[in-house]
């Protein structure tokens, strides 16, 4: 098993093909990146907004308290 | 465990959730040099095909992204049916996480095949049986989707969800299918259960190489999109609640 290219040049040419090849390198990575970082974004969204809402409630307790 | 045992824990989203944790990195882990490893070795290492020259390289994706496309079908039908028959919340919730990521995956494999047609067909798309019937696939996911978005209920929601997803079952034969049973440009299968690979073996292993990688990067992203949509859904609940003071300690 060796490097099937001549050199790094011929490597990102791959005889004319490279332009279709990379692209659809770099198109997959970016979806790839995307599913793992979107669910991850998403969490720590929902901690937050859970974290507003007992705010929240313990403000409504408080008054509740108070009146 | 006794024989059934397992089935009620994974109908817990709190055992789900903590149960995964633990797993996320080491999924991760594996998954990232697997897919370094299967891409470094299709694109630079793997000798060029004889009659399609390096456009084939391609498949390392096409491939890879079909194959999970297909079997996230399975999975998402699957825990709707489950979800439907034993009335567990946890199999709506794995069933609304697999959506997007099987339309990820479709749109990818829609993607990747265009951009290896051009040089190899000569043309972008063509209305045959296997590419058309990948897009229904695609627009089955993204009906799951909309519907999920669509009720106000959310019982309402999965059990439409859930249907959907058992009617559109019916497209993933046709899509395995649709090379042997139409003219097509699209070329037959590299890979079949039931007879040897038509490939070279030092084109075979990285592309086994990238199949695995792509079957345990989706289990990682699938528990991800679950572990969100847990939160979600059980944001009211004690341990959610408790979860959530705990992670405000945190810096």
């Amino acid at each position: 098993m060796s490097f099937q290219f001549d050199s790094l040049q011929d490597f990102i040419q791959m005889s004319g093909h490279g332009p279709f090849v990379w692209a659809c390198y770099g198109i997959t990575f970016a979806v790839l990146v995307y599913l793992v970082f979107s669910p991850l974004v998403r969490r720590r969204r929902l901690i937050r907004q859970h974290q507003a809402w007992l705010k929240q409630m313990d403000r409504v307790r408080e008054v509740a308290r108070q009146a | 465990m006794s024989n059934w045992q397992w089935f009620h824990r994974l109908g817990s989203p709190r055992w789900f959730y903590y149960k995964t944790e633990g797993w996320v990195p080491w999924l991760a882990a594996v998954s990232g040099i697997l897919l370094v490893l299967g891409t470094v070795w299709g694109l630079a290492f793997a000798p060029p095909d004889y009659q399609q020259g390096n456009s084939y390289r391609i498949i390392y994706l096409h491939v890879p992204a079909a194959f999970l496309a297909l079997i996230g079908y399975y999975v998402m039908a699957v825990a709707g049916a489950v979800g439907m028959i034993w009335r567990m919340k946890m199999a709506f919730v794995v069933m609304k996480s697999a959506a997007p990521i099987g339309a990820a995956l479709t749109f990818l494999s829609l993607v990747t095949g265009a951009i290896w047609g051009k040089p190899t067909w000569g043309t972008w798309w063509e209305w045959d049986a296997r590419i058309t019937s990948m897009l229904i696939l695609l627009f089955l996911y993204l009906g799951i989707m909309a519907l999920q978005a669509a009720f106000q209920s959310r019982d309402a929601a999965d059990k439409a969800s859930a249907l959907l997803a058992l009617i559109g079952t019916v497209n993933i034969p046709i899509i395995y299918k649709s090379v042997d049973w139409w003219h097509t440009l699209h070329q037959p299968a590299t890979l079949k259960l039931t007879s040897a690979p038509t490939i070279h073996s030092s084109m075979l292993y990285p592309l086994l190489t990238m199949i695995l990688a792509f079957y345990i990067f989706y289990a990682l992203v699938l528990i991800l999109y679950t572990r969100a949509e847990i939160l979600r859904r059980e944001g009211r609940t004690q341990w959610v609640i408790d979860l959530v003071k705990e992670e405000a300690k945190k810096p």
